[in-house]
């Protein structure tokens, strides 16, 4: 029987509340969303929050919407609700293919994409999904807001730059023309961890031939911050053709330290990281120029 | 602390301690059997319950994040007669060792209330979190399609 140690509860009924319970906690306070990574860690004892600052309560962080020139997210968006959202889809099918094979849909019900992020699991495809994207995260704190790449979110396994006090309250994503962006995931069976998992977000030039911006976000194979910059920086400009496709991923996958494990040995999985690059690199292109 | 929750209709107020699990403070403190207690690590989907409308896997909730709360558990399906999701287990022989039952069809009347008339490859999809020892998925997947084709004349409301 897995049961957490004692620790306290609150309710907060607004966001002040919540982030004035954060700062009180002094870095023994948690934000508990869906719960679905804290409350595992609690039960094997690998997290020991002396309160738990519930915030499903905070409905004005559960939102998807179109602000200006973006998508703007809101941390306790549940799983479900990304998956099914078409506003996403129109401009970001990346996250329907990625939500599709995120756990089950009994998990996506009540775990949320603020949590997804902040739990930094290194085979978490949200990570690698909205990394690809170039989001950006608003963290709030009492002293106010501030914004950081999504990119620069994670500072290693496990490991964000949200400090005690502050909490993820919403994910902002550049609504840009001509792109296209695919999620690729190979998993040993329904509903498990990546095996490797890489998501491609491409911006072609007018006439659909030149590969103008492009983000390809991985998972599950070490890379920190769970993006490709060296790929990244050879495809921009490049001709979007297989050819190319093919270098960057191969560029990708050398940059990429998987560790052998259960889920497969190192090869393996840098053989994938290069298959399923060229993979969503192709479905983003075909999508960019809306032929799928 | 002391939390209040409706529980198939019924409002039940305990003290119990923040680190109780929902899926204990359900049998354990309500003597509500019907969910199971499985994999403890929200993989196996046995202890799934509806908390205000969405099944959840109770196993990684806590009960007082349900305080305030409606919670369905499998005793909540039948009304005046068995929901058709339970009639259709028993005409279909959606059962075998009946441990992963209760999340199946927690899960099952949550889809038919969304789609009534899923695919077989939607029924799968929907119940790709819950795990039967038995394996008996064929006979469950037909169990849902049998409650699909005999859905219930009157109502049926989670109080």
């Amino acid at each position: 029987m897995q049961v957490p140690s004692h620790v306290e509860y609150e309710r907060p009924a607004t966001l002040a509340a919540a982030l004035m319970l954060l700062a009180n906690g002094e870095g023994e306070a948690r934000p508990l969303a869906g719960g679905h990574s804290l409350i595992p860690m609690m039960k094997l004892r690998l997290a020991r929050p002396e309160l738990l600052v519930d915030i499903n309560g905070l409905t004005e962080l559960a939102y998807i919407r179109q602000d200006g020139d973006q998508l703007a997210i809101g941390a306790l968006t549940r799983h479900a609700a990304l998956l099914e959202s078409a506003l996403v889809y129109e401009h970001y099918p990346i996250f329907r293919d990625a939500e599709t094979v995120i756990a089950d849909p009994i998990v996506r019900n009540w775990g949320t994409v603020g949590g997804s992020l902040c739990q930094a699991d290194p085979s978490e495809d949200l990570s690698a999904a909205f990394a690809a994207a170039k989001a950006t995260v608003v963290i709030t704190s009492q002293q106010g807001k501030r914004t950081v790449t999504a990119r620069e979110l994670h500072v290693g396994p496990y490991e964000t730059v949200v400090g005690a006090g502050e909490l993820l309250t919403e994910v902002r994503l550049p609504i840009p023309a001509r792109t296209g962006s695919a999620y690729e995931k190979v998993e040993r069976r329904v509903g498990d961890w990546s095996i490797v998992a890489v998501g491609a977000v491409l911006t072609l030039s007018a006439d659909g031939a030149t590969v103008e911006q492009v983000g390809i976000g991985l998972t599950a194979v070490g890379a920190e911050q769970f993006y490709a910059p060296e790929a990244e920086a050879y495809l921009r400009g490049k001709p979007a053709t297989e050819e190319h496709f093919a270098r960057a991923a191969a560029i990708a996958a050398e940059h990429t330290s998987p560790v052998s494990d259960q889920r497969g040995p190192a090869d393996y999985k840098r053989h994938l990281a290069a298959e399923l690059t060229v993979r969503a690199l192709r479905h983003a292109a075909s999508r960019a120029r809306g032929e799928a | 602390m002391r939390i209040t929750v409706n529980v198939n209709g019924t409002d039940y107020t305990r003290d119990v301690e923040p680190r109780l699990l929902l899926i204990h403070f359900i049998r354990d403190e309500l003597s509500l059997t019907g969910s199971h207690w499985g994999c403890d690590t929200s993989n196996c989907g046995a202890c799934t319950v509806w908390l205000d409308s969405t099944p959840i896997k109770s196993c990684t909730a806590l009960a007082v994040m349900a305080d305030g709360r409606e919670v369905r558990t499998v005793e909540g399906l039948e009304g005046a007669e068995l929901d058709p999701v339970q009639q259709g287990f028993m005409e279909c022989h959606g059962l075998q060792c009946g441990f992963c039952t209760p999340g199946m069809m927690m899960t099952s009347r949550w889809l038919l209330d969304k789609n009534p008339d899923p695919s077989e490859h939607e029924i799968r999809e929907a119940i790709s979190g819950q795990i039967c020892r038995c394996t008996g998925y064929e006979n469950i997947v037909r169990s849902v399609r049998w409650a699909a084709e005999h859905p219930a004349t009157t109502e049926v409301t989670a109080s």
